[in-house]
């Protein structure tokens, strides 16, 4: 399992990247993993609005599972993936890189402070399985 | 009648929720209502029961006994034998949802053949199985708009040609949601072409809905109105009678999103409160939005054709929070009966159902106008259905017509205000010429006097 250092993660299973005011959220490869092989997927928020921590931004559905996906911090969406729709399997494939769901440009930067990192996650992760 | 429990059981269970007697369960009931004295006759054998029932019955008076000029929405079509015998094998006489396709490969099959001849019907490329009559389902296209656009659009748009029980319907469906619905005020002009509601269309547009033939039997081209909906995002959804869509052009060719319909016509016979069959097809880019299940052909482990419900995206047993509709189990019997009546009269079968429905409505149509005091009411195409202002109000021709074993048409006053003295009448392949003609020299009588 992948877990990259430079990412912070929740216990819901998205991951978060920030630079600056900017972070860039995905679901973790652990996610992907435990969904299987992903048939859809629906960004639900739309590039100006206002998202608060715990709101749902995604919706992703694999043959086994239906999930949501949820923003693990608050602001304002700046950028949509809009490739997702077209090409949910890029979730399976490359979980950090082409499939990030959405950019937000962050509201309240401590809350990333709340967030787990790569190791933390791991033994998260570890304890599930 | 069998009671599990014995009055030890019953004795047990009010111990343990500290009761000391039955009757203390109901003290909650004003003493007045809790055991009330029913005025019932003695109890009869079943025999006794049969025999009265059968006499009341005598007091009915079906399309079997009466000429039939009623429509208005449901439609006294011809149901060939062989519908009524293949739906009651006792294999299809359930409409429960075949979760387990190794146990319902036929009903799969049907469903399968149901959607097949409902998407080419309506030129449609997805449709479900089904919704329960045409009034739910088009309140279940309101549904499906607003969920598309996440409730960032309120705004929906009902043609005031659109059947008034479907739009009451879709103020039941809406009531207490953020939905706005417009463009069928009680004096909306009704002569005007559905192009009037292009005005009304705009940025918080969800959907627009139209009827085809509309509730007057009118035949309109919503090409227009598809472009004006789709250049500001918004969807168009067109209620169909499916027999007109064997002689005109889809709705799926004028553009049209979402496609719902009363399936009554396709072989289910006129019955009070049903039950009927709401048709509903859309187009693929929406399917995960559509309510229902869909049925998809594949291939086995043994590599036979077989068939399995391959997406239940919206179904509440998949995620209730995001369903947006509570439709699950349904008119499956009904989806079949259409499916069998589809497939005995196959495409030019159909045609040659609307053709004559066509001929005959306007045959009678041209008839009554050039009655003394009628005229018809609107010079647009019409299919099989057509409103007549009368000499006198269409309650006291019904009325009339009654006496002759004519049921009469619909007396639009009811709903829409400024037709005082308006009736629709429909005409199908059931209305033998000398039954048409009959009804024109009834009506003739009433302008003498």
């Amino acid at each position: 399992m992948n877990f990259p250092e430079n990412l912070k993660y929740t216990e819901s299973n998205e991951w978060i990247n920030v630079e600056g005011k900017v972070a860039t959220i995905g679901i973790s490869d652990f996610a992907q993993d435990q969904l299987s092989d992903i048939v859809f997927a629906e960004v639900i928020v739309s590039v100006g609005d206002i998202v608060k921590k715990g709101d749902t931004i995604a919706t992703i559905e694999s043959v086994k599972a239906a999930a949501d996906v949820y923003s693990p911090v608050s602001g304002k969406v700046l950028s949509v993936n809009e490739q997702l729709a077209g090409a949910p399997e890029v979730i399976n494939t490359d979980p950090y890189g082409a499939a990030w769901i959405i950019t937000i440009d962050l509201s309240n930067p401590a809350e990333e402070n709340a967030l787990l990192n790569a190791a933390a996650y791991d033994k998260l992760v570890q304890a599930h399985e | 009648m069998f009671i599990p429990h014995t009055d030890a059981d019953r004795a047990a269970m009010l111990r343990s929720i500290g009761k000391s007697k039955l009757e203390d369960l109901f003290g909650d009931v004003p003493k007045k209502y809790r055991f009330p004295v029913l005025d019932l006759p003695p109890a009869q054998t079943e025999m006794e029961i049969s025999a009265e029932l059968q006499e009341m019955s005598l007091a009915n008076e079906s399309v079997r006994d009466l000429v039939c000029f009623l429509g208005a929405g449901a439609y006294n079509h011809y149901v060939p034998a062989a519908v009524d015998a293949i739906i009651r094998r006792g294999e299809f006489l359930t409409a429960y949802t075949p979760y387990q396709p190794e146990l319902s490969q036929g009903t799969l099959q049907a469903i399968f053949e149901y959607q097949s001849n409902v998407a080419a019907l309506t030129g449609m490329e997805v449709c479900n199985a089904s919704h329960y009559d045409g009034a739910t389902a088009v309140a279940e296209a309101v549904n499906m708009a607003y969920a598309n656009f996440r409730g960032k659009r309120d705004k929906v748009i009902l043609s005031p040609a659109l059947h008034p029980q479907y739009r009451q319907t879709i103020r039941t469906y809406t009531e207490g949601s953020p939905i706005i619905l417009i463009g069928d005020d009680e004096h909306a002009d009704l002569k005007t072409s559905p192009d009037s509601l292009i005005q009304l269309i705009d940025s918080d547009t969800a959907v627009v809905i139209v009827q085809y033939p509309d509730f007057f039997g009118r035949i309109y081209d919503y090409t227009k109105l598809a472009d004006a909906a789709h250049a500001v995002g918004a969807l168009l959804a067109v209620s169909v009678n499916p027999i007109a869509l064997g002689l005109f052009k889809t709705p799926g060719s004028m553009n049209a999103d979402i496609v719902t319909g009363e399936g009554q016509p396709l072989g289910i016979p006129l019955s009070f409160g049903g039950p009927y069959l709401g048709l509903f097809a859309t187009r693929k880019e929406f399917v995960r939005k559509m309510a229902g299940r869909l049925t998809g052909e594949t291939i086995d482990n043994r590599g036979q054709k077989a068939y399995v419900l391959t997406l239940t995206a919206r179904e509440q047993h998949i995620r209730r929070e995001k369903a947006t509709s509570n439709i699950c189990t349904n008119q499956g019997l009904m989806a079949l009966a259409s499916t069998v009546y589809m497939s005995l009269l196959g495409k030019n079968g159909l045609r040659q159902v609307a053709e004559l429905c066509f001929h005959k409505a306007h045959y009678a149509a041209e008839r009554i106008a050039n009655l003394p005091g009628y005229s018809l009411w609107s010079p647009t195409t019409f299919f099989n259905e057509f409103v007549i202002h009368c000499p006198a109000p269409a309650s006291e021709i019904n009325d009339l017509l009654l006496d002759h074993d004519i049921l009469g048409g619909y007396d639009l006053s009811q709903d829409y205000p400024d037709l005082v003295n308006h009736i629709l009448i429909a005409v199908t392949e059931m209305n033998a010429c000398e039954q048409i003609d009959r009804l024109v020299e009834v009506l003739a009588e009433v302008n003498h006097g």
